[in-house]
């Protein structure tokens, strides 16, 4: 975090394709983040902003185009004309230079809050034990869940349980954070504690690419934002040029019928 | 009638109807534990992509479930012989008991697994886990303490099952019974005290599995 600007993009994502059967959700996306943006992608539903976020990691596969992170191009390879899957090692570890946080949280019941923290540092990170420990805690004490490590899932508010599996995410020590309509899922109340922890986040110039319907939170956060639709990027720009100068009719239409 | 219940010829013998008890607990005990192996790398063919795995595991519940416990105790120790496979009885039927709950465990298994959240296994492979990782971290275990309840159930029917080795001459406690039926012609003191001692150990091991299910359970 914190790193300085280099002029060669964190992620750079060119002329993205992808489509269930014959519906195309992403029609050739092109975007770009720098080492410390935070990246807001908006849109109504199905236009593709959490497949985007999820091709990223290779949630989700994708048909043409390109992404690289870090230099390296995520998925697939050109060999001798022909696009070829990377070997799932590859792809293992190209997922674990990104952190994702899930609108469901997806926290591993089985395990507590502790151990969702430290499974991958211990197996994926191959960390010694206390050492995963120790960064497990540091994680938990930032989101300020330290006394709870080691409750359960189902023992934690979904607020609670949100905050942990940022932990879980961001202990990996990733290059760039995902964040999937993470307060959906939540209750009103307990929004506030998961925004002001990616706010946190974002401050400290963790690099960001975010989904999320809280346009007052994107609007605070966002060094960029990117309205989609139908599978394309139909404007982007600075918070204030997107939310307050909207340029395309759609985008225009869209806030309208949006709540701040 | 005029019956006179007699109990001393049983309580002569009592401690072989308690080692025959102990052997047919031992049995069922070793037999899930194989039968659990089984029925995980079953239910993992099932789920499988490959058509040939598929159709192996197939193939293996359908013919195991559709056998009846006895003829495949029978099958395989007088038949594997003729084969040139000669077993011992016990551990002729510790594997027919074995295959026969791996049977049942890869159905139970499988349910469980598909129960599974994807949002799971999207959660594992974010953080750079590969397919078998997650499995063995997370899949199976959360699979495991699900399914406690129907593993409980096929174990205590097991340990009943363990009676039919007798059939075979395997000394367990029907085995044990009988032969004192036999030499002491006390058939219903040898017949009610076998059925308390098969109720008392099935009730104690549900009252036990039940705890390890509360202790296991994964919390909500």
């Amino acid at each position: 975090m914190n790193q300085p600007q280099t002029t060669q993009p964190l992620l750079d994502i060119r002329g993205l394709h992808k489509h269930y059967g014959a519906l195309e959700v992403l029609k050739g996306v092109d975007l770009s983040l720098q080492r410390g943006n935070v990246v807001t992608l908006i849109g109504s539903s199905g236009s593709g902003k959490t497949t985007l976020l999820r091709c990223v990691n290779l949630l989700e596969e994708f048909q043409g185009g390109q992404i690289t992170l870090e230099g390296e191009s995520i998925g697939y390879s050109e060999s001798s004309g022909k696009r070829v899957r990377h070997p799932e090692r590859m792809i293992a570890r190209h997922r674990a230079m990104t952190g994702m946080a899930f609108q469901q949280f997806n926290l591993f019941p089985h395990l507590t809050a502790l151990q969702n923290v430290t499974l991958g540092l211990l197996k994926v990170k191959k960390m010694p034990k206390d050492e995963a420990v120790a960064l497990a805690e540091k994680w938990l004490d930032r989101v300020g869940l330290l006394e709870r490590r080691n409750h359960f899932p189902g023992q934690l508010s979904g607020g609670q349980q949100q905050r942990v599996a940022i932990a879980r995410a961001i202990a990996m020590n990733p290059s760039l954070m995902l964040f999937d309509e993470v307060t959906s899922a939540l209750d009103p109340e307990l929004v506030g504690e998961v925004l002001s922890v990616i706010k946190g986040l974002a401050e400290e110039g963790m690099t960001m690419l975010l989904v999320t319907h809280e346009m007052r939170f994107a609007y605070e956060v966002s060094d960029k934002i990117v309205f989609m639709n139908q599978g394309r990027i139909e404007e982007q720009g600075s918070a204030k040029d997107v939310f307050e100068r909207p340029q395309s009719p759609r985008l225009a239409e869209f806030l309208k019928n949006i709540r701040f | 009638m005029n019956y006179q219940l007699n109990f001393a010829a049983v309580w002569r013998d009592f401690d072989t109807l308690l080692a025959g008890l102990g052997l047919g607990l031992t049995l069922a005990l070793i037999s899930i534990a194989i039968g659990c192996v089984i029925g995980l790398l079953m239910a993992f063919a099932m789920l499988s992509r490959h058509r040939a795995l598929r159709i192996l595991a197939s193939v293996y519940v359908t013919v195991v479930r559709n056998t009846p416990i006895l003829v495949l105790i029978l099958l395989i120790y007088f038949a594997l012989p003729s084969l040139g496979i000669r077993l011992d009885k016990i551990p002729s039927f510790i594997i027919t008991l074995s295959l026969y709950a791996g049977a049942y465990l890869t159905e139970v298994f499988r349910a469980g697994l598909l129960n599974i959240p994807r949002g799971l296994r999207e959660a594992g492979l974010a953080i750079g886990l590969g397919e078998w990782r997650i499995r063995a971290y997370i899949s199976v275990p959360v699979m495991l303490r699900n399914v406690l309840p129907a593993l409980s159930n096929n174990f205590i029917s097991l340990f009943k099952d363990t009676s039919l080795a007798a059939a075979i001459a395997v000394p367990e406690l029907t085995y044990y019974a009988r032969k004192i039926n036999v030499e002491s012609y006390r058939v219903i003191e040898t017949w009610l005290v076998t059925t308390a001692l098969y109720v008392a150990a099935c009730y104690l091991i549900a009252m036990l599995l039940r705890y390890l299910e509360q202790r296991l359970a994964i919390r909500r």
